[in-house]
């Protein structure tokens, strides 16, 4: 454990340094992240405006606290390994990993980890002023605060596990863009990154809960806002948790299938 | 004493997918995807003994980083044995990698943008090395390897050479005692070729490492091994002593002939392969080099001569035009 401790310290810095050296890139990311949210948070705002102040149960405080939220929380949970594994694999970049006493999944949470950290310095603040512009209405309960710190940590689990066991597809077609796509735009509609799932119809809500989208996003999110009471929250803290163990298992089986498979191609 | 490296009947094939060029074949490939089983190594055998250097030969494709990559549990093999340190490469151990190294002479292991000894730093963390053993090992090799001016350079200023001396350096920070080395000297001028060469001597000199190294340089295999195992289109050709390939594999020798003036024909004396002036190389067949020999001294105005066995190159190219024809 001490071990590991050193090398996800020592990981930490080395990523650090290395995002460092490319901040203009770190800052253009960053923008798309804070635009997208307001982009939806203006629309939405516009609709209730013009339905007398509403929709569908959510008034303009509400709305703005749940675009705040989910800029926050998508910020800290999304990865972007589906996009690198494709490369790794083609390129044989991937080799140098699997030479090492060490799961290569440990240096990519180090390198996610790292990210976010440096780019909290930006996003915190651009919540803060968001704040101040829309005047969100949180609801909140020192509980549900605390319930947010593993409802988090299990969103970000299940996000990095589910998208690397999709990037480990990467062993076998080494074109996973396609997937991709389809799995991200599952997400928007799905996670309620688009629009907060109680604004859908029912038979979307009910897929996002039976697929593990619900869990990565919309539920931190309404945590967050406090619109959950005790009873839901736990539901859904161990809906969570029995989607990172599932995605824990098939992690363990494709990544086994995925190495005999493994060309090593060009490396 | 066993074996540091053992393989029988190490066997690799690959599906590949064929298709014709073209818009027609791209589209019947959507319906009917046709795969070539492409075998890469052929039920190979061979036996590494601790604290051996060895040659692993073969011209490109031949199937020698196939044959690496299954020894260092990068592939798994489609059928026979194989067994680095007692342990199944594959299981990928971390007891396993943490006494191997695979070092790449086209690959880069070291983190592009940070300075050289960051990423020696993350290997400490990787390998978990404590820090004084990793200081000293830093140490030793910063000498033997003249690093010092190199370790604070971000790895994307440095020259080919100085980056190719950082990987290797960067390879050995855990002291492997097995080392696969597939063209560690490609591409760097000859003098860099020359460190790198004696460092690999000294390493496996005062470590008792075992290596296995391929390369296209035969200076690298001349200077390093004495045992060398040649390959060619995924089948073992030979194993044994450098010295034993020439002898087996070159039915000639090369006869130096001086002659006192340059106009001389020498053609019916053997093949002449080279003529510089008044010198001229023959081949000729091993059997008959004593007769040719007598025969130039008394019918020939010599001013010197010398017998030579064949050059290490001429008679691997022999090996692969043999299997070949």
């Amino acid at each position: 454990m001490k071990g590991l401790a050193d090398i996800y310290a020592t990981l930490f810095r080395t990523e650090a340094a290395v995002q460092l050296q490319y901040r203009a890139a770190l800052v253009i990311w960053l923008i798309g992240l804070v635009v997208q949210p307001v982009v939806y948070l203006v629309v939405w705002l516009t609709v209730a405006k013009a339905q007398g102040g509403q929709v569908g149960g959510f008034a303009s405080g509400d709305l703005a606290a749940y675009y705040i939220a989910l800029m926050v929380i998508n910020h800290l949970t999304f990865t972007w390994i589906m996009f690198e594994f494709e490369y790794r694999v083609r390129s044989g970049s991937f080799s140098p990993l699997l030479l090492q006493p060490l799961h290569p999944i440990h240096t990519d949470i180090t390198v996610n980890i790292a990210y976010k950290v440096l780019t909290s310095v930006i996003t915190l603040p651009a919540a803060l002023l968001l704040a101040w512009l829309f005047e969100p209405r949180f609801n909140l309960h020192p509980w549900s605060l605390a319930a947010l710190v593993p409802a988090l940590l299990l969103a970000f689990a299940l996000r990095f596990l589910v998208e690397w066991c999709l990037a480990l597809s990467a062993f076998w077609t080494t074109r996973v863009g396609a997937l991709n796509q389809f799995y991200f735009a599952a997400l928007l509609f799905l996670s309620g990154r688009m629009a907060p799932l109680e604004l859908m119809p029912g038979w979307v809500q009910t897929l996002a809960a039976l697929l593990p989208f619900r869990w990565m996003l919309a539920f931190p999110v309404e945590l967050a806002m406090g619109r959950l009471n005790p009873e839901q929250t736990a539901q859904g803290l161990a809906v969570q948790g029995l989607w990172v163990g599932a995605s824990l298992g098939l992690m363990a089986l494709v990544w086994r299938r995925g190495l005999r498979q493994y060309g090593a191609v060009g490396a | 004493m066993n074996a540091a490296v053992e393989v029988q009947q190490l066997h690799k094939t690959y599906e590949v997918p064929v298709r014709e060029g073209g818009v027609k074949a791209a589209l019947k490939s959507l319906v009917r995807r046709q795969v070539r089983t492409v075998e890469a190594v052929k039920s190979i055998d061979f036996a590494v003994a601790p604290g051996e250097v060895i040659g692993f030969l073969g011209p490109n494709g031949a199937g020698k980083t196939t044959t690496l990559k299954m020894l260092s549990g990068l592939l798994h093999p489609t059928g026979g044995q194989v067994r680095v340190l007692g342990f199944e490469p594959f299981a990928r151990q971390r007891v396993f990698l943490r006494q191997i190294t695979l070092v790449m002479g086209n690959r880069n292991q070291l983190v592009w943008d940070i300075p050289v000894v960051d990423s020696f730093e993350r290997n400490r963390a990787i390998y978990r090395l404590g820090r004084q053993e990793f200081r000293d090992t830093l140490d030793e090799l910063v000498s033997l390897l003249d690093l010092g001016e190199l370790l604070q350079k971000p790895v994307r200023n440095l020259s080919l050479g100085e980056r190719m001396k950082c990987e290797v350096a960067a390879a050995l920070l855990h002291r492997p005692g097995i080392l696969f080395l597939d063209e560690p000297t490609i591409g760097l001028d000859v003098t860099m070729q020359r460190r790198i060469r004696a460092f690999i001597a000294e390493y496996n000199r005062r470590y008792h490492a075992t290596v296995l190294l391929t390369s296209h340089y035969m200076a690298d295999v001349e200077a390093l091994c004495r045992r060398v195992v040649i390959i060619h289109h995924g089948q073992l050709l030979f194993n044994g002593e450098l010295a034993d390939l020439v002898q087996r594999f070159s039915p000639h020798k090369t006869i130096v002939v001086d002659l006192d003036r340059e106009e001389q024909d020498l053609t019916a004396y053997g093949e002449v392969v080279g003529r510089e002036g008044a010198r001229v190389t023959l081949r000729v067949p091993k059997a008959d080099t004593a007769r040719v020999t007598a025969r130039l001294l008394s019918e020939v105005p010599v001013v010197d001569l010398t017998v030579e066995d064949p050059q290490i190159e001429d008679v691997i190219e022999q090996v692969f035009s043999q299997d070949a024809a």
